[in-house]
């Protein structure tokens, strides 16, 4: 359990965490959304016991991290931003440096050195210096040492920032994997990430909470949710196709993409026009070349909330 | 104990898998030599001890510790491997005292490795032993003193060069704490007193005893309280900068 109470923290003038109060439990992954600068990382950094926040507390399963750090610190597994590490060590003298803060010994060190070692294919290069290591090995290794001692909570700043798309695919089908007896917090700007891995999202800006809700619940507030897009096979029949479209009583409006020649027609208020729609193609025999519904946009979401804002 | 010890041992690995440690053992174990032999005249004094090689260890530790020390936090910081650190659990001054005792332990390993000229010293006449192995371990306490000034000052910033510098000044400071050039800066307004104080805070005061030979209680008791309030000034220093 994760419990943050009206956390601030104050930089001189700069409020960059503003009264934030939120709680998570086991099983559930948040993903921590906001523009550049909302205080995302901050809030990370204060949660995981980096800094000290202005006012407000914080506590992990329990224990304050500023009045009870070590028995907090304990108990997260903490990825910084950046993956920092130590450029002359190589990940293997990393990770057994970190096993030996935390304090695992013998048998145990063994074995979970060698499962972060392969759940995160580091075989290769244990023992390459770390500043040789591309970006994606280094941000591996990060997180190789934040689940080295298998905390009850995991905290990671942009875990998957700077690798491929096969990595980037790994890396969340890890954090999926150990999702469930785990509190995991990640940051991200990715918004796909979002749906791939969390099962709820907080979108932050300006150090504020602007919106705590599932992913499907954001997708849910999207003008799209629940628009359908129509192209036909011959351009020509589009103008003609959208005037029968937005007379349907489901439909509230429509708008074209002048590029793609797409229709999207957007939903009253709780109805559903897809039915309709195929109705409507079907009675005119329209040559289909695309018919989808639409989930709803995060990134059009993210936008409407957070209102353009960043720092 | 056991993340003093760890943060100590990567300390020290660090050191090894980088020139530094190799460079500062050269450079020293050179310097050193060169100072005993020609600046000290080693063999025209035809006496058997080591009072030319010692005398010279305050000014040569002067610049080559705060090289040593300046890396301590500072590039911890510059690197952010500092938030890492922070973040494992363990308290701000085990972290602080592992990597001190890295550092010193390190230094007293190049001290050690002067050796050669002990048995040197042995070979040509008859020294004071008892009186060397004091001044080996009153030249230890110093480059300890010397350490501690410098990782505090390491640990205000991210620049090495800054830490560097500044550590040199404040060694300095101390070092002749109790000559005049320092002590004509108080003498003239401060109450006699505190000129006293910051003239009995002398690291040559102190070092000069030791590396005659006499062991005294108060030298090994300043050198133990200078290393212990700049390690926990240290501390505080990290606390309050640790997010900057």
């Amino acid at each position: 359990m994760i419990d943050c109470k009206e956390l601030t923290k104050q930089y001189g003038r700069l409020r960059a965490v503003d009264k934030l109060s939120f709680s998570v439990r086991p099983g559930e992954v948040l993903g921590f959304l906001g523009p550049n600068g909302a205080g995302k990382t901050t809030t990370m950094r204060i949660v995981a016991g980096f800094l000290p926040a202005t006012s407000g507390t914080a506590t992990v399963c329990g224990f304050d991290v500023e009045t009870a750090s070590r028995e907090a610190k304990r108990r997260i597994g903490y990825l910084p931003e950046g993956a920092p590490s130590y450029p002359e060590m190589t990940p293997l003298t990393f990770l057994e440096f970190v096993a030996d803060v935390r304090g695992l010994a013998g048998d145990e060190r063994r074995r979970r050195l060698d499962e972060v070692i392969g759940l995160l294919h580091l075989e290769t290069v244990l023992d390459q210096r770390i500043d040789t290591l591309s970006k994606g090995y280094r941000r591996r290794v990060g997180l190789a040492q934040a689940i080295l001692h298998d905390p009850e909570v995991l905290i990671l700043d942009e875990p998957t920032d700077g690798l491929d798309p096969n990595q980037k695919h790994e890396v969340r089908q890890l954090i999926g994997g150990m999702a469930r007896n785990k509190i995991i917090v990640i940051s991200t700007h990715m918004l796909e990430e979002v749906d791939a891995v969390c099962n709820r999202a907080i979108i932050i800006a300006h150090g504020r909470i602007l919106a705590d809700d599932t992913p499907r619940g954001l997708e849910a507030r999207s003008r799209f949710h629940n628009a359908v897009t129509i192209k036909l096979g011959d351009p020509e029949l589009m103008p003609a196709a959208r005037e029968a479209i937005e007379s349907l009583p489901e439909v509230a409006s429509t708008e074209l993409d002048e590029n793609t020649g797409r229709v999207t027609a957007f939903p009253e208020a709780g109805k559903l026009p897809l039915a309709p729609i195929g109705e409507l193609a079907d009675s005119r025999q329209w040559n289909l070349a695309e018919l989808h519904l639409e989930s709803g946009r995060l990134d059009e979401v993210f936008r409407t909330i957070t209102g353009g804002a960043s720092a | 104990m056991n993340a003093v010890w760890a943060v100590c041992r990567r300390e020290l690995l660090s050191y090894f898998a980088t020139p530094v440690a190799y460079v500062f053992i050269v450079i020293f174990l050179v310097l050193a030599s060169t100072f005993t032999f020609y600046l000290g005249n080693f063999y025209e004094r035809g006496q058997a001890d080591l009072s030319p090689f010692f005398t010279f260890h305050p000014w040569l530790y002067l610049f080559l510790v705060p090289a040593l020390s300046m890396r301590l936090w500072a590039e911890e910081r510059k690197s952010g491997s500092i938030e890492l650190l922070v973040t494992l659990p363990l308290e701000l001054w085990e972290a602080v005292l592992g990597k001190f005792l890295a550092a010193w332990a390190f230094t007293l390993l190049a001290i050690a490795l002067t050796f050669p000229l002990w048995i040197t010293v042995n070979y040509l006449g008859a020294p004071d032993n008892g009186a060397i192995f004091a001044a080996y371990i009153g030249s230890g306490l110093m480059a300890g003193g010397f350490l501690a000034v410098g990782s505090c000052i390491s640990a205000t910033t991210k620049n090495q060069v800054i830490a560097f510098i500044l550590a040199v000044v404040a060694c300095f400071a101390l070092l002749l704490a109790g000559f005049p050039l320092v002590l004509d800066v108080f003498s003239g307004w401060a109450p006699q007193a505190l000129v006293d104080a910051i003239a009995s805070l002398s690291f040559l005061t102190h070092f000069q005893s030791i590396s005659r030979g006499v062991i005294d209680l108060r030298d090994l008791v300043y050198f133990a309280l200078l290393i212990a309030a700049c390690l926990y000034a240290n501390t505080i220093v990290l606390a309050i900068t640790r997010g900057d």
